[in-house]
């Protein structure tokens, strides 16, 4: 039988030393200041025109679609908005660093990847309306989006728990021998569940190409992240789990584009996993549930807005000579126009039969669920005037 | 045909899913190398190499995470939780996550290739947490199967149907018997059906349904009331969810009786599900409450285990009870 000595690595001392936080200092990579010129020292990753204004166009027509939307919530034509304004670069420029055949396994404040992937607006919608065309069938809240065709996972309310799954996926993805990766994103108050722990250690134990994303955004709903961790963020414990580790300006586009390349090329070359923490912050409330000035000032936010990653991307942009004002002015009224008619058009899409409240639930329908199925259609043709939505088509 | 117990019954049927369908991974704790606390992976990482038979870090919900996500990548993970006991840490990933994958995604992605395996049940001297029979918070979860074998055939036919079914199922192995049945069990692959019952025994006069290691008990305690001119009809469930209601149904219109045993506790224990969907079914056919044996509604006590049991003697006299209303 082998001889395995898990202390073959640790040095001895002979004084009582007490290993103190601070002691591991993370750097946070920034390429681009905020006046769009590099930081000394910094190089831009190669980057083409066509990428580069995809990635800034991808932001802004979130920025669009978030506007958007919370108005159609607070409008009451959804039910639910959760934006990610501040944010935009963490999703957009990291997938822009990944192959279109990576998987995304994402939290639900991710919606530039999928923007990024090709989700058309028609799509959004459908899923926000929880109308029939919606993949979902209508069967989840807004804004989470699935869609296997572009490689993105369906998300789930609960936190963390596609973080262990990532682990798998990537794992399953090993061993079908395809050079594809997972990403897994998650945000700093996700980082505190079990999964996180669990997924973390087993990607590492495991070699699993995955690359785990951290939004550390300063916030967790109304909890501030002091209250969060006490730790150096979410970057020092994937030292911990013997992980690679990377910290990124959040903010910066270029930066997260670098780090995600890099981190990639790891994964897919030593098939371990990477994590990258991205530095940023929620400036958007938590969702269209949530009032962020019960618990932060507006000061504080002022300070991030001056930061706002889509102005220092237009800012690089303009220095490269890629940046035409009025083009790009024509551009956002045309994708407000494109979201609007979308909306409405959505709105318009009736719900799916309901025929559909048991399929999926299995493989196939089993004998109680049909049962159950004609006791409720039953009582609808009962009373149609309760269940308008569904009443009009039970046969 | 080969004699085999439980365990090797268990093995023999994933070392066939293993060399018919290479996507098929063992994983859980001490599964690898060592071959299973229960030795049920014996040889699998040597016969099919350690990227497809490996140990875990010690984190149920980090395997059954782990396994969602390679289920719904393609592959055909067979996930191992050491002790049905410790199946709770992953109770999220289970109900969230596992049983609600395909119709949360539209059907576009599921964990219907996975099985989880897990020894369950008392008898052992196992106390609180070596004891448990869990089955009951799983079969209120939509989504899930849960298969649970009474013998060495059934777990073979039952664990390959199981691994191969596009549902993902909760396959509970009643670790008393895992050495104490031994039966003849075909050595080439065969498969028992998902969610059919099994009529174990014919009779007349009162219909006894269990599952698991408590088919024995029911068959003795029916041995025993024979003695006294009671005929029993027993039905091995086999399947929790969705179970065979068409068949218990039939039975009890034919009997006018029905007694449900089942080890874990009486209230909220899948008894509950059955005596009320049959009262419904059956009201005018009863001639007799519905009888539960079960066990106490105590955590699975260590010196009284032998009292806490929903033994034969139990059994035997709410038969007669039954059978005297």
């Amino acid at each position: 039988m082998q001889d395995r000595n898990h202390l073959a690595r640790v040095k001895a001392t002979h004084q009582v030393e007490v290993i103190e936080n601070g002691l591991i200092d993370i750097p946070m990579l920034q390429i681009l200041q905020s006046d769009g010129t590099l930081h000394p020292g910094a190089s831009a990753p190669p980057l083409s025109q066509d990428v580069a204004v995809k990635i800034l166009h991808t932001m802004q027509y979130i920025r669009i679609l978030d506007e958007r939307m919370i108005a159609a919530q607070r409008q009451g034509r959804i039910s639910f908005y959760l934006a990610c304004t501040g944010e935009e670069a963490a999703a957009v420029g990291s997938v822009a660093a990944l192959s279109d055949q990576d998987m995304i396994m994402s939290q639900y404040r991710e919606q530039g990847a999928l923007a990024y992937r090709g989700y058309s607006t028609a799509q959004f919608m459908n899923q926000m309306f929880s109308n029939q065309l919606d993949p979902n069938k209508g069967r989840q809240m807004p804004i989470h989006y699935g869609d296997k065709a572009l490689n993105f996972m369906t998300i789930s309310s609960p936190l963390a728990t596609q973080i262990p799954q990532a682990a798998g996926y990537a794992y399953g993805q090993k061993m079908a021998g395809n050079d594809a990766i997972t990403i897994c994103y998650f945000g700093e108050g996700a980082a505190s569940e079990g999964d996180f722990h669990a997924g973390l250690n087993m990607a590492a134990v495991l070699n699993c190409p995955v690359v785990f994303f951290c939004r550390n955004n300063g916030y967790a709903i109304s909890t501030p992240a002091e209250e969060q961790f006490a730790g150096d963020g979410i970057a020092s414990r994937g030292i911990g789990y013997g992980i690679k580790t990377i910290r990124v300006d959040g903010n910066d586009v270029l930066a997260v584009y670098a780090a995600t390349q890099e981190a990639r090329r790891i994964a897919v070359e030593q098939r371990c996993p990477v994590l990258i923490e991205a530095m940023s912050y929620r400036l958007a409330a938590h969702s269209t549930s949530d009032d962020p000035s019960g618990y932060r000032s507006r000061d504080e936010e002022d300070k991030w807005r001056a930061k706002d990653p889509v102005a220092r991307m237009i800012h690089w942009l303009d220095s490269q000579g890629w940046f035409d004002e009025s083009q790009n002015s024509k551009w956002l009224e045309q994708s407000r126009q494109e979201v609007l008619a979308a909306l409405k058009e959505a709105e318009k899409v009736p719900v799916n039969p309901i025929e559909d409240i048991v399929e999926d639930v299995y493989d196939s329908v089993p004998w109680h669920l049909s049962a159950q199925l004609e006791q409720l259609k039953s009582h609808i043709k009962k009373y149609p005037e309760v269940y308008p939505k569904t009443s009009g088509r039970v046969k | 045909m080969a004699r085999m117990n439980l365990l090797q019954a268990v093995n023999n049927a994933l070392t066939i899913a293993m060399e018919q369908d290479e996507r098929v991974m063992v994983f859980g704790e001490d599964v690898g190398h060592f071959g299973g606390v229960f030795r049920a992976t014996s040889h699998l990482q040597e016969k099919f190499g350690k990227p497809r038979c490996f140990n875990t870090p010690l984190t149920e919900q980090g395997i059954i995470g782990f396994a969602n996500g390679l289920a719904a990548q393609g592959a055909v993970p067979v996930a191992e939780i050491q002790f049905g006991d410790y199946i709770f840490p992953a109770f999220d990933q289970i109900v969230n996550e596992t049983a609600k994958f395909r119709y949360r995604s539209g059907g576009q992605f599921s964990c219907g290739t996975l099985t989880i395996r897990t020894p369950y049940g008392g008898g052992i001297a196992g106390g609180h947490y070596h004891s448990q029979s869990p089955e009951a918070f799983f079969a209120h979860c939509p989504g899930l199967k849960i298969v649970i074998p009474r013998d060495p055939y059934q777990a073979k036919g039952l664990l390959l149907a199981s691994i191969r079914d596009d549902n993902p199922v909760l396959f509970m192995e009643p670790k008393r018997l895992y050495r104490a049945s031994v039966a003849d069990v075909p050595e080439d692959d065969f498969e028992l059906p998902l969610g059919k019952a099994d009529l174990v025994q014919e009779g007349r006069d009162i219909t006894l349904v269990g599952w698991g290691a408590q088919v024995e008990i029911l068959q003795k305690a029916a041995q025993m009331s024979l003695q006294d001119g009671i005929s029993c009809e027993v039905i091995d469930l086999r399947s929790i969810l969705p179970w065979d209601r068409l068949m218990v149904a039939e039975s009890v219109m034919k009997t006018g009786r029905l007694l449900i045993n089942h080890e874990a506790p009486l209230t909220g224990g899948f008894a509950s599900e059955i005596a009320a969907a049959i009262q419904e079914q059956c009201f005018l056919y009863l001639e007799a409450p519905i009888a539960r044996v079960c066990g106490l509604d105590t955590p699975y006590p260590l010196a009284h285990e032998k009292e806490y049991m929903p033994d034969e003697y139990k059994t035997y006299e709410a038969i007669k009870r039954t059978m005297t209303y």
